[in-house]
């Protein structure tokens, strides 16, 4: 690891302002993933700004009947929250497929979002990567790609993203709220919060130098069955091969979102008026512009059968 | 640094002597103390070089305070291992996918390899040392030996911690993957522990006995 200078930051607006202005700095709450990839010196930052003492750990109800989550809220916490658990039961059944105990005790709701991905190319640092390394190639393509993505990716990228909690608060149409290094803050959909990799694979958000995540909000509730179901190779404690996220309405509307298959929490919301035909017509539409390579396209009927097994269940 | 109480040499020590020979002559730390009060501790200036930077450290390991000079770099792992001598935590992989090294941060299990020590200035921490010691075991411990939950023993100290701070996440009501009712009480299940547990691994495969050290323990609670 890198040696590094730490502060801990005094306010939001000053821990965006610290990052701000130095290039190799970076902010550390959980840490979870950060120093992880410090220690193989992936992530090589020169100056940590902690952010944990800063109060921003409430979940708190929004005026318009949803829920502000403070964005050090733990991923144990928000998942164990009664209000979650009633109300947004797919983001508490998400959170619990990731990770393990101890990880999702430390493990923040902004963190969470920003986590890189698990593609083993970016792990090594004597492949070429151009999310690690802009400009280096993608030593993927060509490569063993049985987990990687399948639509949303590149010529220059084939990594996923890595999260369950995201492709919940995507299903849920959350908005992720931000403080810049100006004091100014502004509030981005979680549509509009990952990027596409396109052929800068390494920009991976929409967020601006310095700017902080503050919170992640979430609409009123949407009711209806929630389900995440989530298949990986073993039965915890992995990430997913596939995971589907979904809520079902009564008259068998809803809404589908996909983790494993993308660079992003994968919904497009015209593919959901699919829903009560059947996971079939529902995957036609999302998965329609899918280029998987040989050794990963199970995962396109991994996803349809997994919504299949979701809509039987919903209508049991 | 201090030394562990008895100064009798093992085999540990030994090799941490050597270790020591071998390096010495290295790079003095840069030592740049921490500011106190009020003001934003920061440590160290900015900057481009690979001298280590140090930081004033203080919290409580098993009840007792201590300040510590670190290297900003020193893991809570590495902390309690190679300053303050607690060898019980372990480091396995030291990537956050073994749960050799679990600790009780403020009453909440972690993985002390993937958290800075400057991270908890002011903080909590028991280890399995503080747990319980030969003579007064922690009724887990005594679960763990009564149901031969180990084999070699590299992992315990980490799934002892683990297991008790299950047993507790269950009884505040956190669900987990496998938990069919979330607005039902948790209940202590087998499929439970397994879930709960999946953070801690064991090459000896004595899963199934701590699984029952566990079930007995939660059965005594109940």
């Amino acid at each position: 690891m890198m040696p590094f200078t730490y502060e801990r930051a005094q306010s939001p607006a000053a821990a965006a302002a610290a990052v701000a202005r130095n290039p190799n700095a970076k902010f550390i709450a959980g840490g979870t993933n950060l120093l992880d990839l410090m220690k193989i010196e992936i992530e090589t930052p020169r100056h940590l700004v902690d952010v944990n003492r800063l109060a921003l750990d409430k979940i708190e109800t929004t005026p318009e009947g949803g829920l502000r989550i403070g964005a050090l809220v733990r991923n144990t916490d928000l998942a164990a929250d009664p209000r979650v658990m009633r109300d947004y039961a797919v983001l508490t059944r998400a959170l619990v497929a990731g990770a393990s105990g101890q990880l999702r005790n430390k493990a923040t709701t902004a963190g969470n979002l920003l986590q890189r991905t698990r593609c083993p190319y970016f792990y090594d640092p004597a492949q070429p990567c151009n999310k690690r390394q802009p400009g280096s190639g993608c030593a993927a393509i060509g490569g063993v790609t049985r987990s990687l993505g399948i639509i949303g990716t590149s010529d220059a990228c084939l990594a996923t993203h890595p999260s369950d909690m995201a492709v919940a608060m995507r299903l849920l149409d959350a908005t992720v709220e931000t403080v810049k290094p100006d004091g100014s803050t502004r509030r981005i959909a979680i549509a509009e919060f990952h990027r596409l990799p396109g052929d800068t694979p390494e920009i991976e958000t929409t967020l601006e130098t310095g700017e902080l995540i503050t919170a992640v909000t979430l609409p009123p509730p949407l009711g209806g069955q929630h389900f995440y179901r989530k298949v990986r190779d073993r039965a915890s404690y992995a990430f997913a091969l596939v995971s589907v996220a979904a809520v079902v309405q009564k008259d068998g509307s809803g809404r589908v979102a996909l983790g494993g298959v993308a660079p992003k929490p994968w919904r497009i919301e015209a593919a959901e008026a699919e829903m009560p035909k059947g996971a079939s017509a529902v995957m036609a539409l999302l998965l329609a512009e899918a280029k998987p390579t040989p050794e990963n396209a199970f995962k396109r009927p991994l996803s349809e059968r997994t919504l299949a097994t979701i809509l039987t269940q919903a209508r049991s | 640094m201090s030394l562990p109480a008895d100064h009798s040499i093992s085999r540990r020590d030994l090799m941490a002597g050597s270790m020591a020979t071998v390096v010495a002559g290295a790079t003095p730390l840069a030592t740049a103390t921490a500011a106190t009060g009020s003001a934003p501790p920061t440590a160290g200036t900015p900057a481009a070089g690979t001298e280590p930077i140090t930081v004033e450290v203080t919290f409580e390991v098993n009840g007792q305070s201590h300040d510590l000079v670190l290297d900003t770099r020193t893991t809570l792992l590495d902390a309690l291992r190679e300053h303050l001598h607690l060898t019980g935590t372990k480091k396995g992989c030291d990537h956050g996918q073994c749960g050799a090294c679990t600790v009780m941060l403020d009453g909440r299990r972690i993985n002390s390899c993937l958290s800075l020590a400057v991270m908890h200035d002011g903080a909590q921490v028991t280890t399995i040392e503080g747990l319980g010691q030969p003579g007064h075991l922690h009724p887990m411990q005594a679960a763990f030996i009564a149901h031969d939950g180990y084999q070699c023993g590299y992992c315990t100290s980490g799934q002892i911690c683990s297991a008790v701070a299950v047993l507790a996440e269950i009884k505040a009501g956190i669900p987990s993957h496998v938990t069919t009712d979330l607005q039902a009480p948790m209940q202590p299940t087998n499929m439970e522990m397994r879930e709960r547990m999946s953070g801690n691994i064991c090459r000896c495969g004595a899963y199934s006995n701590i699984a029952e050290a566990m079930a007995e323990l939660a059965e005594r609670a109940a």
